[in-house]
């Protein structure tokens, strides 16, 4: 009787030891849709507070507030506290970043690097630091943080090293205040109504915005929400572009009769200003 | 007071671009030179795009030029028909000019050659003439003043065939070497972005023999007409006139330049062409240190992929 008990409990604690093994190699196995649930326990309702910008000839830049609430139709879950991860990205564009070498005492262009679309505004705003609440894995498949919003190197790469390019794509545009990381910038209460106020800067250029919600619990991303932004210039500032894409002569020619007009009465000016 | 620019899509304070315009409209009267060599490196400096700041200051060369041009002929200082005869080979050299620059871009550097382009014309131009006018400066402090000294009067240019009078300069040479300058000039101001005015001055002086009061007053005319074609050339080839960014450089250039040609009028010719020498020269230093300095930024960011 004494030998049964024993032999059971040793089973007991060989099953006990096995189990968070057991449970970990579940997790671990890729194909698992359980984990995606269609319907999230907790989704967002987010609003922002105008979701077009006109740029006008005295645009100076402009503010967006992105607001929202967490829906959930169960109690707050215990264990990882929420987070909120917001992202504005502008139009991509294609790049070529170049490195300067000293070749014969001057300095001169030597490699390049040419990146198929980085966006030509980026910013992330979260909660807390990105490294604390996203796990890199969910950072690559949601592209997220300023690194992985730049997709494919356009072309064969013929430097053997592209990383410091890329990183000096991002330097650069982060001191043009174009591409920024803002770490505390979304406030959140109670784990459930959030704000964050994403600063658009002066040098925008125009096209399909957008902006990306993400809320997350244990660097997992549990629910994503995404609304358009329009950014286009307007009255003069429409015109203007318009006419030089569209009747470049025209345009030419317009810009040309400014330039003589505008000598010709200055040089008029000067003479009546002098007689008198 | 923050405006936005349709091209060239970025906001810059007007005021800025008021002030700049208006030193170089005050270089333009003053030494007759476009002001292409001043304002591209400007405006480089305040953030606008290089396609942009290159075909926008041809624009506003044409202002400040036209504006000095009519100046100029109210004085009766300006050769008409050299003017022409400039223009002529210009037009020709400019787009060969235009020929070279794409040719250059395909092989890939064409910043350098730029560069290298400005250095060596500036610092050789700046040189010559600095070390020119010094000594002639001193030659009329000694003897009084004199009547003004003619250079190359009988010279190799005088001797070449089909030879033109231009009274207003008073010579009796040949065109083809009229033709020939201008022809250069247009290459060399296509390929810096730059109306030639620094190289085109010097070289009427030195080669042709004109007389300094008729040499600033032709070679704004010719600029006039030259930037027209490039700026015309720019807008439709490549889109990249920006015509907010023109106008603001134009209120304080056509300014300027009516302030920089009453101050000439009053300014001995010597004393013009010591200043000119050392703005070139200024220029010249300040972009053979970026060519030989260890930039602070090794990288840079160029729109749109390269074949």
């Amino acid at each position: 009787m004494i030998r049964h008990t024993a032999l059971i409990h040793a089973a007991l604690i060989l099953l006990l030891t096995a189990l968070p093994g057991l449970a970990q190699t579940l997790a671990q196995t890729p194909a698992q849709p359980a984990e995606t649930p269609v319907e999230s326990p907790e989704q967002i309702v987010a609003g922002l507070s105008h979701d077009d910008i006109d740029i006008t000839t005295n645009f100076d830049g402009s503010e967006i507030i992105i607001y929202g609430a967490v829906k959930r139709e169960i109690p707050i879950p215990e264990g990882e506290p929420l987070d909120v991860v917001v992202a504005v990205a502008g139009p991509s564009e294609s790049v070529t970043v170049r490195h300067k070498e000293r070749t014969l005492g001057i300095w001169i262009n030597t490699g390049r690097v040419s990146v198929g679309a980085a966006p030509s505004f980026y910013v992330v705003a979260s909660t807390r630091p990105l490294h604390l609440i996203l796990s890199p894995e969910e950072d690559q498949r949601n592209r997220i943080s300023v690194p992985l919003a730049m997709r494919s190197f356009a072309g064969p790469v013929e430097v053997e090293d592209a990383v410091p390019y890329t990183e000096a794509l991002i330097r650069l545009r982060e001191a043009e205040g174009l591409y920024r990381l803002d770490n505390g910038a979304v406030r959140l209460a109670e784990q459930t109504l959030f704000r964050a106020d994403v600063r658009l800067p002066a040098n925008l250029i125009e096209g399909a915005y957008s902006a990306r919600i993400f809320l997350l619990r244990g660097g997992k991303v549990i629910d994503t929400f995404r609304a358009p932004i329009d950014v286009r210039k307007v009255g003069l500032e429409r015109w203007l572009y318009r006419l030089a894409l569209e009747n470049p002569f025209a345009y030419g020619i317009m810009s040309l009769a400014i330039a003589i007009g505008a000598g010709w009465a200055a040089s008029e000016a000067f003479r009546q200003f002098r007689r008198s | 007071m923050q405006i936005y620019l349709p091209i060239a899509e970025v906001a810059v304070n007007a005021f800025t671009l008021i002030g700049l315009g208006g030193v170089v409209g005050l270089m333009s009267g003053l030494f007759g030179v476009g002001g292409g060599f001043l304002i591209t490196p400007l405006l480089f400096f305040i953030g606008i795009p290089p396609t942009i700041a290159v075909a926008t200051g041809a624009n506003q060369v044409v202002a400040s030029s036209f504006s000095g041009v009519l100046a100029h002929v109210k004085r009766k200082a300006v050769d008409f028909r050299m003017g022409w005869v400039l223009l002529a080979g210009g037009l020709v050299g400019s787009s060969l000019g235009v020929i070279l620059f794409n040719l250059l871009s395909r092989i890939g550097q064409v910043d350098l050659v730029v560069q290298l382009c400005y250095v060596i014309f500036l610092g050789l131009i700046g040189a010559m003439m600095l070390q020119e006018s010094l000594r002639a400066l001193r030659r009329t402090r000694v003897s009084g003043p004199i009547k003004p000294t003619r250079r190359h009067q009988h010279g190799w240019v005088h001797r070449w065939p089909l030879k033109m009078k231009f009274r207003v300069s008073g010579l009796y040479i040949s065109a083809i070497p009229v033709l020939g300058v201008g022809a250069v000039v247009g290459v060399l101001g296509a390929l810096m972005g730059v109306g030639g005015g620094f190289i085109m001055v010097p070289a009427m002086i030195y080669l042709l023999g004109m007389p300094t009061k008729v040499v600033i007053g032709t070679s704004l005319f010719q600029i006039t007409f030259l930037s027209a074609y490039t700026t015309l050339m720019h807008a439709v080839s490549s889109n990249t006139v920006d015509v907010m960014l023109a106008v603001l450089l134009i209120v304080g250039g056509v300014v300027g330049a009516q302030i920089g040609t009453q101050w000439g009028a009053r300014l001995r010719a010597e004393q013009l062409r010591i200043l000119l020498a050392l703005l070139v020269l200024a220029v010249c230093g300040k972009l053979a240190l970026d060519l030989f300095l260890r930039p602070d930024e090794l990288y840079s960011i160029t729109p749109g992929l390269l074949k």
